[in-house]
């Protein structure tokens, strides 16, 4: 595998630190006027999503981790795996639990995810920015009262719970913001 | 580290305030009679300091260095007799880029007969106090400011509470190899960040560390280095010294020097030795001082990245 030298470290840069692959968050080159150079960097450990500081001398290398982002379409989850595919070779990666982590709760079949590999592996689930689903749980809504601000809690299909406006009913579908949770409006009919 | 724009990256307001800066810089040495000289850009010999590389170039098929700083060109005019003088023009140290470092860079020294560092570190002082507006103004030692924070003097700590110290604070990923290098290491992690949003001028530094600077005994009789470094919100902007005027002892230090790049494997550039000859002649007792601008640009504009103050750093250049 490949080395990369702390001048090359920039943000993004996927290496291995402690035996754990990690992603380079900053790099900060740091010398006084008379004496010797350093880099201090920011990275953070793709496992656990932690990030770790820690000063490299100038010119020390670290290997390379064997990650990259691959878009996949989500199949199914059977109850032990989550299943996805890759959409041009329909090669199909079986990620544990850990690697779905948060991501689990928008996950809905067919929709295209980014599974980050780790020698080959799923490592994490990035869902899609804006999914669709619809509420299978919600207060009975109040009909007319669209124009009020006000909102409930509403337990949607694949077992997310989100804060929507007071109007919407059991059965409708909405757009989500997975990065924030938040409701974007009602999803329009196809 | 190239990127194919052909836009500075600097914008214009930055480069006015540039234009400015370099006139009130100078203004500030017409006034106190000092003298504007330049001495070579590109020399056939090179700085011997362990830490600083030279970039090499080309003239005639020869090797030919761009100067790292303009020390030993104006050196060799005071002791050719010229008087105060100062230097404001580009120096280039190899493999320095980030956001506070561009290889290329703008430097401002200056020497003042007779003085010595800490007459010289008030005018730097005032210069800075002026064209920063900056009021707040702290002087103290080196070890002052180790003890203040650390609890550790760095003159007389051991080799192994400096190291216990540096592993208490700081995550690496090596061991450091020696107590200059804990040293460096606590300063630039975690006492800089420390230091205060004024102006800080640091003085007595560790004999190991005195470069050109004269070594003698402080108040408590510990031999230090007569240099001193100043920081403007925990950010090093100058660095100076009470010279070495001694033609032996700096033959001694380039030897030296010589020895550490040979056995560390770092290349060993030929050294100055007109600057022996010119101490011998006898250099006038005197101090001296370097000053980033391209980083006075960025306090003074309160600009967080050096591109931000170079039309065309590096990466564009």
């Amino acid at each position: 595998m490949a080395s990369y030298s702390t001048n090359e470290f920039k943000g993004g840069l996927k290496v291995m630190l402690d035996g754990d692959p990690c992603s380079i968050v900053e790099n900060e080159f740091v010398k006084p006027g008379k004496g010797q150079a350093f880099n201090r960097v920011k990275l953070r450990n793709l496992k656990t999503g932690r990030v770790w500081e820690r000063t490299f001398r100038s010119g020390e290398s670290l290997e390379a981790a064997d990650v990259m982002d691959r878009e996949m379409e989500y199949l199914y989850n059977d109850g032990e795996f989550y299943h996805f595919m890759e959409p041009d070779t329909f090669e199909q990666h079986p990620a544990s639990v850990e690697a779905v982590g948060d991501a689990a709760k928008w996950l809905k079949e067919q929709d295209m995810c980014t599974v980050t590999l780790y020698n080959g592996t799923p490592l994490a689930v990035t869902p899609p920015n804006h999914v669709i689903l619809e509420i299978t749980d919600t207060d009975p809504g109040l009909r007319g009262d669209t124009a009020q601000g006000g909102n409930k809690p509403a337990t949607l299909s694949t077992g997310a719970v989100v804060k929507v406006p007071l109007f919407l009913e059991i059965g409708e579908t909405i757009k989500v913001d997975t990065r924030t949770g938040e409701y974007l409006g009602r999803a329009k009919e196809d | 580290m190239t990127d194919t724009s052909w836009q500075p990256t600097a914008s214009i307001a930055a480069l006015r305030q540039r234009a400015a800066l370099l006139a009130r810089v100078r203004q500030f040495f017409t006034a106190r009679e000092v003298l504007e000289v330049e001495v070579p850009v590109l020399s056939r010999r090179a700085t011997s300091d362990p830490h600083i590389d030279s970039i090499t170039a080309l003239c005639k098929g020869e090797a030919a260095y761009l100067a790292t700083s303009p020390e030993f060109g104006l050196k060799r005019l005071l002791a050719a007799g010229l008087g105060d003088c100062y230097y404001l023009g580009k120096a280039f140290r190899d493999g320095e880029a980030g956001g506070r470092h561009n290889p290329e860079f703008t430097m401002l020294e200056w020497y003042r007969c007779d003085w010595d560092d800490r007459a010289l570190m008030r005018e730097v002082g005032d210069l800075l106090g002026e064209v920063l507006g900056i009021a707040r103004m702290e002087s103290l030692s080196y070890r002052e400011l180790f003890l203040r924070h650390l609890e550790l003097d760095p003159h007389t700590a051991t080799e192994e509470q400096l190291r216990a110290c540096t592993a208490r604070h700081l995550e690496l990923s090596f061991a450091p190899a020696d107590r200059d290098e804990c040293l460096d290491l606590l300063m630039s992690h975690h006492l800089e960040p420390r230091m205060g949003s004024g102006i800080t001028l640091l003085y007595d530094f560790p004999a190991s560390q005195a470069a050109l600077a004269k070594v003698l005994p402080d108040d408590s009789g510990t031999p230090v280095a007569r240099r001193f470094e100043a920081y403007v919100g925990g950010l090093e902007i100058a660095n100076g010294y009470w010279e070495l005027t001694d033609p032996a002892e700096q033959l001694r230090r380039f030897q030296a020097d010589h020895r550490y790049r040979g056995t560390h494997k770092l290349h060993v550039y030929p050294f100055e030795e007109r600057l022996v000859d010119a101490l011998a002649a006898g250099m006038p007792e005197c101090a001296g001082v370097a000053l980033g601008i391209d980083r006075l640009l960025m306090l003074a504009g309160d600009y967080d990245r050096i591109e931000d103050v170079i039309a065309f750093p590096i990466g564009r250049a």
